[in-house]
This record gives structure tokens, C-alpha cells and sequence, in this order.
């Protein structure tokens, strides 16, 4: 029972960070991105060739990864994503469905369709004990990596002159303008910052959630889970419906295997219904 | 300059006449039946993505619901003619190709009051969640359904009683374009009925549209219903044409490539969905001959490319070579009384 | 000199009618009433709440206090389209218009929605004679015969704003809510537009907001000033004209202005 909680927040710690980027953009700029999931795969494909082609440790892997990730979110935000922001929705999914069947085709491609494991280190494998509840060493170490990036995040969100641009162009975007701000730079840079972010989790997460070049599309709807359930007005949000997510998930496919995924399809609707702004949204009721 | 009444209905029926290019249109789909004889089994899946794209070509075209669910209804649909024929329920295969569109479309209804509130991306993923917790289902009851085997031992009887599927494809191909050509009938009809036009304002300004008395809601829960039993249609004639349903068919990359099929076609002429679904089988028998397995790359750089071209510019050059298509038949039409293969340009 | 008040019931009635948005007090305690067959103009300074009234007269908005009354039946909790059925209808002061269907097909539409016809998919459009015989009507009524078969997108201003009259008045109602009808209309084009709007049948209940003075005075028998979401005077014309009150809030605009 513990067991599944504990790992049921690892799991949703993980999500978290795989979905908070996307957050982010869904609310800067109201854009629908269905392949934030394609840079998660991304951030994981290039851990597994660090660390298993080249034999670096694991631990340079993961920072590598996110600044891999975050330079190639960048570069696609400025070269391709931007002539997509002011579009319709309707092309703004075409757009990045485009791209998600693209990074699935590419990936099968040069590394091959089957599942792929990151070799990770000795010391993070197995189990230790706490009163008799068996807790996995490598699920510690991602809800303590995942823990501090939420509370970094937090902080620059709170605290920094960037996080407060943020927060002023995610409010309101023609005041933010008005107020001088160069919202395109913001916007650039918070969608690198996410994609790295999104890299990040998907190296830390391919052993959990597995990593092949379905990733994209099979994650897909569980990100925009955590985004629409949880509301885009803070991260808070997002974080509780992570953790929400992923206990309920872990728990489902426990208590009721062949069903798990049904329940948690079948929650997110009955929220969208209810709360159509998220869970946590501000004054959702208008 | 002054109106009357007849002119007025004259202009106001015409546009509803069926045009020379769309009559050349169907005498070429129905000629390939005999133009070309080898190739039924790509024809006939070209014929069910037709009619699924058609459906969504109604709620995305002409009431402007972003869908990625629309393999909620084909799917359920398609597993629903599968275990009606496999017990025997109900053996004639176009009576349970009707009920078999009944029993989507009551689906559709009942979740259109889930799908018609909130934003596009509410809709998103509630038409996303609804086929994907419909797949969940047919995977948890494997014992009905067959699981991750597909639904086995379908055995279907000859259509009408006469007509049996025969290895070919030939029968099949026939009746899938007999169906797709009387669902598109009714489409069109509905499109240029009053109904129809009411569609088209609530697409254009649904503020408007509730502001001169156009029960927005009932219009849209409607049009939402008959989509959702086109696509059901599509469903059955897919797992009644290969006596087979598996799991794939409530997928997200199903619904993701029927955006695709009706974006290749361009949205809101009807025609889309069925120049889309040619476009599309076309391209794919090409590009995975050249690169199987990964022919999905080219597609996914279709629709990106298409996006960063800009739809309405694509939808420009398209109606530019309609208008040309359409000026040659009618200059062709008295010159031609036996008009055979004048192909519509595909491409 | 003043007009004798009819004692009629009002045909539109609002009672404490308040509207906030956030902060903001768009509308607070109105209490408006309009006579059947009145010529009634709403006027007040720029963000004063005028069209903010009319959204929730129509039920475009849901006000947060207050009730709304069509000849004494409560009609606050209905649905924007079954308002258009009781009979109250409006424009836009913004252009709110098919812009991909003609002025014809926009005008059909909502005829055949009256009659009635709307939800037929079966029937053509065109092939009912009630429908064809009053989109003509209309379309001669509001000089559009010469545009019927463009584009809505293409029209010239003028004619877009006859269109957005015309189709408010093809629901055929009883009280028709104009806003700012004549807002941005060229000169050239205005004649044509104002003589419509003189011409509207006596039946019908007109409540016009506008900020032309002088279309105001001479259309209006009865006039309601609104300031910052609260009716400040109402009264005849000439009542109104004379208020020093009211005088002074159209000097501080024109000051701020
Ligand atoms: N949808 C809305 N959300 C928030 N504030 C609004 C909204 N509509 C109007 N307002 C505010 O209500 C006030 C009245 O606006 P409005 O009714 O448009 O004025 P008018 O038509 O008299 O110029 C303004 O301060 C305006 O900013
Ligand atoms: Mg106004």
C-alpha cells in the first residue's frame, strides 16, 4: 500500500517535470503542443548514447541531456514554431501531430524500434527498507531530483526578474508588451527551458516509463492530462495533478490491472466536465 | 437592381445542383470497378477512409469541432458488426450495416454533451479520451472482444443474400462504394438543407448564429450524432470487408491520420475527405514501397508542411483548379453526351 | 410642454439588473423600462455599460443580480436563442456577421429559423415559398438587392451595417436592440442607413443606443442616460436635453477626450 504511494508520487514527480514546460507554453501562448512528448524521447535517446555507446556516467548523462534537449526545444521554437503561435488550433495540432509522426519515424529509424534501457548505475539499483516497506533506490533519487527542480522552479518563478516577465506575459500579454517586455525572447527561452526539462524527465523516466519511439504518442495524452487537469495559471496546478496522476495511475493498475488506464481516462473527463479550466485554476468558475 | 422570389429560390437551389466536375467525379469512381480490376483491396480501404474522413469533414468542415476521437465511433462501431455476425445476431450484412451506424451515432449523442463544452483543447482530449478509454474496454473484456488477437471467427453472409465476398475483393470494393456513394448523398443533402446552412453560421460566429435564434447546442449535439454514425458506417464496412476487428481501430494514429486524410482534401466542400483519402492511400502505397516502416515520417512532414504553407493558401490553389475543372465540363458536358473517364484530377 | 407617460406595461422591463466583472461594476441597480412601440434611446459616455445592457437583455451575459421581464414573464435564466423566439432581437456594435455566406443565404438563414424550418435537413434551402417571398421583403427594406448575391466579406461598410440591422430584424421581433448602428459609417453612406432605421415599422419596440446626437433627438421619444453602469436620467428629450447633469457628464468626456 505505502509501496504504491511512494511510488505512485515518484512516478507523478516525473510527470511533473515532463509536463510542466508544456504547461508553460499552453498558457504563455495559448498553444497546443501535442509534441512536447517528442523532446522527452529525445532527452532519453540521448542519455541511452551517452551513457551506453560512449560510457559516460549517468550522472553527467542527465545534465547533458537537459542541455541537449533545452538547445534543440530552442531551435525548433525559433525556426519553426513561431510562424505556428498565432494560428488556429486546428493547425497548431496538424502541426505538432506533423512533427511527433516525424520524430516516431526518425527514431525508429536510427535507433530501432525496440524498447531501450539506460544503463544506470550499480549504487541505484534495488531496494532498501524503511519499517518493512520496500522502496527502490532509483525512485528516491527521481523524487529527490524531481523535488528540487520543483522547488528551483518555484523560486525562479517567484523570485526571479525572468519569473516575473513570465508571470506578467502568461497573465495578460499586451500588457506584458506594454510594459516592455520582449514576450518572444520570454517565450523562446521558457520553451527551451521546458524542452529541457521535458529531456530531462526522459532520461530520468526511461526506466520507469519505458523509452521506445512510440514514447511520444503514448505519453501524449498523459501530459495533457497533467496540463488540463491541473490549469496552466500556476504550477502548482500542474504539480498536484502530476502527483494526483501518478498515484492514481500506479494505483489503478495495481487494484484493477486490466482496467487502470480506463479509470484514469474516465477521471479526466469527468474533471473536464466539471471544471473545465482545471482542477486548480483560478476562478474557474468565471 | 430588385429581388424576386423565384430568382431568389433559383440562385439560393443552385448551389445545391450537382455540378459537372462532381457528376464526372463519381462516373470515374464508379468506372474504376471495372478500370482497375487488380487493385480492389487498396480501392476498397480507400473507399471505407473516405467515408470516415466524410465524417469528420462534417463536424470539423462545417461546425468547426476539433476531433481526435472520431475512432471512438469506427472502432465501436466496427466491433459491433464483428460480434453481431460472429453470433449469429444479426446475418444480413446491410441491416447490420444500418444498425451498426444506429448504435455509433447513439454513442455519438450521448457523448456529444461531453464533447460540446469547453475549449478546442477540452475537446481535444475529451473525443481523445473517449476513444481511448472505448479501447481500454474491448482490451479489459478480451473475453467478448479477443484482446490483443482481434476478434476472430467472423463469418459474414452474402450481402443481401446474394452478393457472398469473394477472395478477389471485387464484391467488396462494390459495396463499399455503394455505401460510401449513399452516405455522401446524404451528406451533401444535409449540408445544403436549412440545417446545414445553420451549421455554417455557427462555424462562422456562433455568436451570431445564438443572436438570430439558432439553437446552438441541438444543432451541433445533431450534427455531432449523424458524424459519429458515418464514421460508424466506416467502421463496419471495414471489419464487415476483411471479417476482422482488432484493437488498432479505437488508436490515436487513426484519428490522427483521418486529420490528416481531410487536411490533405482541404475541409468544408465534401469532396475533401474523398480527394484526401485517394491522396492518402496513394501516398502511402508509394512511400512505404520506397521506405517501409517509415513512411510515417513522410507524412508527418506532409502536415507540417502543409501548416507552414498555410492552409487557406493551399485551399486557394485548390479552388483555382476547381474552378478550371468545373469550366471544362461545362464546356465539355454538351460536347460529350457519352461522357466516360473524364477523370477528376486527383492530384 | 412635457409628454404625457403612458400607462401602459412596459413590453422590456429590467429590475435592479447588476453586471460585475472582477472588479468592476459594469452595470448596478438598472431599472429600465421600455413601452411597447417606444422609440427609446440609451445613451451615456464610452464604457458607461450600454452594451454590457444589451448582452444581458439578450442573454449573451448572465447578470450577477437582478431580473429581466418581457411583457411582466421573467425571461433572466433563457438562452440567447429562446429570447430571439419571445421576440427581442439586436445588432452588434461590432460587425457580427457570415462573413462567408451572402447577404441572401445570411438573410434565409434566419428566416427559415423563425418559420420554423431551421432544423429541416431534408429540404433544400430555397425550396420554401413563405422563406424566399420575406428574404425578398427584407432585402428590398434594407436596399441590399444589389449585394444580395456577394460575399458578406467583400461589402462596403454601409451595406455590412444595413446587413447587421437586417438580420436582427429577420427574426421579426418585437423589441429590437440597436447598438451604435450607425458607429463608423461614412458619410456617404449614412443617408441610406438612417432612413432605414426611420423607417422601421411602428410595431416594433426600438431601443437604440448611439452616440450621435443629433440621430439621437430626432429618432427618440424617450431617453435613459447611463453612467458608469448606473441610469443616471431618463426621461423625454427635451427633459433630458435640459438636465444640467447630464450636460456636465458630456462635457467631462469631451474634456477627457
Ligand atoms: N466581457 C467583459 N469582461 C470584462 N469587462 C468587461 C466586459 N465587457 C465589458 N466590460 C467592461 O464593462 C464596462 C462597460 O463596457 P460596455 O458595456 O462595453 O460600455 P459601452 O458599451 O457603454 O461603451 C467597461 O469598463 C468594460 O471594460
Ligand atoms: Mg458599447
Amino acid at each position: 500500500m505505502l509501496t504504491i504511494l511512494y511510488d505512485g508520487i515518484a512516478y507523478g514527480m516525473l510527470l511533473f517535470v515532463l509536463a510542466c514546460g508544456l504547461s508553460v507554453t499552453l498558457g504563455l501562448m495559448n498553444f497546443i503542443n501535442l509534441a512536447h512528448g517528442a523532446f522527452a524521447m529525445a532527452g532519453g535517446y540521448c542519455t541511452v548514447f551517452l551513457v551506453n555507446r560512449l560510457g559516460l556516467p549517468f550522472a553527467l548523462g542527465l545534465p547533458i541531456a537537459f542541455l541537449v534537449t533545452a538547445l534543440i526545444g530552442g531551435l525548433f521554437e525559433r525556426t519553426l514554431y513561431v510562424h505556428v503561435y498565432a494560428r488556429s488550433h486546428l493547425d497548431q495540432v496538424l502541426f505538432t501531430i506533423g512533427l511527433v509522426f516525424m520524430s516516431v519515424a526518425a527514431v525508429d529509424y536510427t535507433m530501432g524500434s525496440s524498447q531501450q534501457f539506460v544503463q544506470i548505475p550499480e549504487a541505484l539499483q534495488g531496494q532498501f527498507e524503511v519499517d518493512g516497506i520496500g522502496m527502490g533506490k532509483y525512485r528516491l533519487l527521481i523524487i529527490v531530483i524531481c523535488g528540487l527542480l520543483t522547488v528551483a522552479l518555484q523560486l525562479i518563478l517567484a523570485k526571479t526578474r525572468f519569473g516575473s516577465r513570465l508571470r506578467a506575459a502568461v497573465d495578460d500579454q499586451r500588457v506584458a508588451r506594454g510594459l516592455g517586455i520582449n514576450v518572444g525572447a520570454v517565450f523562446g527561452i521558457t520553451f527551451a527551458f521546458g524542452s529541457g526539462l521535458a529531456g530531462l524527465g526522459g532520461a530520468l523516466g526511461a526506466e520507469i516509463l519505458g523509452l521506445d519511439p512510440t514514447f511520444p504518442l503514448k505519453y501524449m495524452i498523459y501530459f495533457l492530462i497533467v496540463v488540463t487537469v491541473g490549469g496552466t495559471s500556476s504550477i502548482t496546478g500542474p504539480f498536484f495533478a502530476s502527483i494526483l496522476l501518478g498515484i492514481g495511475d500506479v494505483a489503478g493498475k495495481y487494484y484493477v490491472p486490466k482496467l487502470g488506464a480506463f479509470v484514469i481516462y474516465a477521471i479526466m473527463i469527468i474533471v473536464l466536465i466539471w471544471r473545465p479550466q482545471g482542477l486548480f485554476a483560478r476562478g474557474a468558475a468565471r | 437592381m430588385t429581388a424576386n422570389a423565384d430568382e431568389v429560390a433559383r440562385y439560393l437551389k443552385r448551389r445545391a445542383r450537382w455540378s459537372p466536375f462532381e457528376i464526372a467525379f463519381w462516373i470515374f469512381a464508379f468506372a474504376t470497378i471495372w478500370l482497375f480490376p487488380g487493385k480492389y483491396l487498396i480501392l476498397k480501404d480507400t473507399a471505407i477512409l473516405a467515408l470516415f474522413a466524410l465524417s469528420l469533414d462534417l463536424i470539423l468542415g462545417y461546425a468547426g469541432i476539433i476531433s481526435l476521437g472520431q475512432a471512438a465511433f469506427f472502432g465501436f462501431a466496427g466491433y459491433f458488426a464483428g460480434l453481431v455476425a460472429k453470433y449469429g445476431i444479426i446475418n444480413e450484412p446491410v441491416i447490420a450495416l444500418v444498425c451498426s451506424g444506429l448504435i455509433a451515432a447513439a454513442l455519438g449523442f450521448v457523448t456529444s454533451f461531453l464533447v460540446l463544452r469547453g475549449s478546442d483543447l477540452t475537446r481535444l482530449m475529451v473525443t481523445l479520451g473517449v476513444s481511448l478509454m472505448l479501447g481500454e474496454l474491448a482490451n479489459r473484456y478480451s473475453n467478448i472482444t479477443g484482446g490483443a488477437d482481434g476478434l476472430q471467427g467472423v463469418e459474414i453472409e452474402p450481402v443481401l443474400g446474394r452478393f457472398r465476398f469473394d477472395l478477389f475483393g471485387h464484391n467488396g470494393y462494390v459495396y463499399c462504394l455503394i455505401v460510401l456513394f449513399i452516405c455522401f448523398v446524404i451528406a451533401r443533402r444535409i449540408i445544403y438543407s436549412p440545417f446545414g446552412l445553420s451549421l455554417r453560421s455557427i462555424k462562422g460566429n456562433t455568436l451570431r448564429a445564438a443572436a438570430i435564434g439558432v439553437p446552438v447546442k441541438w444543432r451541433l449535439v445533431a450534427i455531432y450524432t449523424v458524424s459519429a454514425g458515418l464514421a460508424g458506417i466506416a467502421g463496419a464496412l471495414l471489419t464487415q470487408t476483411t471479417a476482422f476487428c482488432s484493437l488498432d481501430v479505437f488508436s490515436l494514429e487513426r484519428s490522427a491520420d483521418l486529420l490528416l486524410v481531410l487536411i490533405i482534401g482541404g475541409t468544408g466542400y465534401l469532396y475533401g475527405g474523398l480527394i484526401g483519402a485517394v491522396i492518402y492511400k496513394f501516398l502511402q502505397d508509394w512511400l512505404s514501397n520506397l521506405t517501409p516502416q517509415y513512411w510515417q515520417f513522410w507524412i508527418g512532414l506532409v502536415l507540417v508542411v502543409i501548416v507552414l504553407i498555410g492552409r487557406e493558401r493551399m485551399a486557394g490553389w485548390v479552388r483555382i483548379v476547381r474552378s478550371l475543372l468545373v469550366r471544362l465540363g461545362t464546356w465539355l458536358m454538351p460536347r460529350l453526351p457519352a461522357l466516360g473517364g473524364a477523370a477528376p484530377d486527383g492530384r | 410642454m412635457s409628454e404625457t407617460m403612458p400607462k401602459t406595461t412596459p413590453i422590456l422591463q429590467t429590475i435592479g439588473l447588476e453586471k460585475r466583472f472582477g472588479g468592476i461594476l459594469a452595470a448596478q441597480n438598472v431599472n429600465l423600462a421600455v413601452e411597447p412601440g417606444a422609440r427609446h434611446a440609451l445613451i451615456g459616455p464610452n464604457g458607461a455599460g450600454k452594451t454590457t445592457v444589451i448582452n444581458l437583455l439578450t442573454g449573451v451575459l448572465r447578470p450577477t443580480a437582478g431580473r429581466i421581464e418581457l411583457e411582466g414573464r421573467d425571461i433572466t435564466s433563457l438562452l440567447p436563442h429562446q429570447r430571439v423566439r419571445l421576440g427581442i432581437a439586436r445588432t452588434f456594435q461590432i460587425n457580427q456577421l457570415f462573413l462567408d455566406l451572402t447577404p441572401l443565404e445570411s438573410i434565409g438563414l434566419v428566416v427559415s429559423e423563425r418559420l420554423g424550418s431551421g432544423a429541416d435537413w431534408w429540404r433544400l434551402v430555397g425550396t420554401k415559398s413563405a422563406v424566399t417571398d420575406e428574404i425578398v421583403e427584407i432585402v428590398e427594406r434594407f436596399r441590399l438587392a444589389d449585394v444580395m448575391h456577394e460575399r458578406t466579406a467583400i461589402l462596403p461598410y454601409g451595406k455590412q451595417r444595413l446587413l447587421e440591422i437586417a438580420l436582427a430584424f429577420a427574426c421579426r421581433p418585437r423589441v429590437l436592440l440597436l447598438d451604435e448602428p450607425a458607429a463608423g459609417v461614412p458619410e456617404a453612406e449614412r443617408h441610406e442607413l438612417l432612413a432605414t432605421i426611420e423607417a422601421l415599422p411602428k410595431d416594433v419596440t426600438v431601443l437604440l443606443i448611439e452616440h450621435d446626437m443629433d440621430l439621437v433627438f430626432s429618432f427618440a421619444e424617450r431617453i435613459s442616460v447611463l453612467v458608469n453602469g448606473a441610469l443616471f436620467v431618463d426621461g423625454a428629450p427635451d427633459e433630458v436635453a435640459r438636465d444640467p447633469r447630464v450636460k456636465a457628464v458630456y462635457l467631462g468626456e469631451e474634456l477627457s477626450a
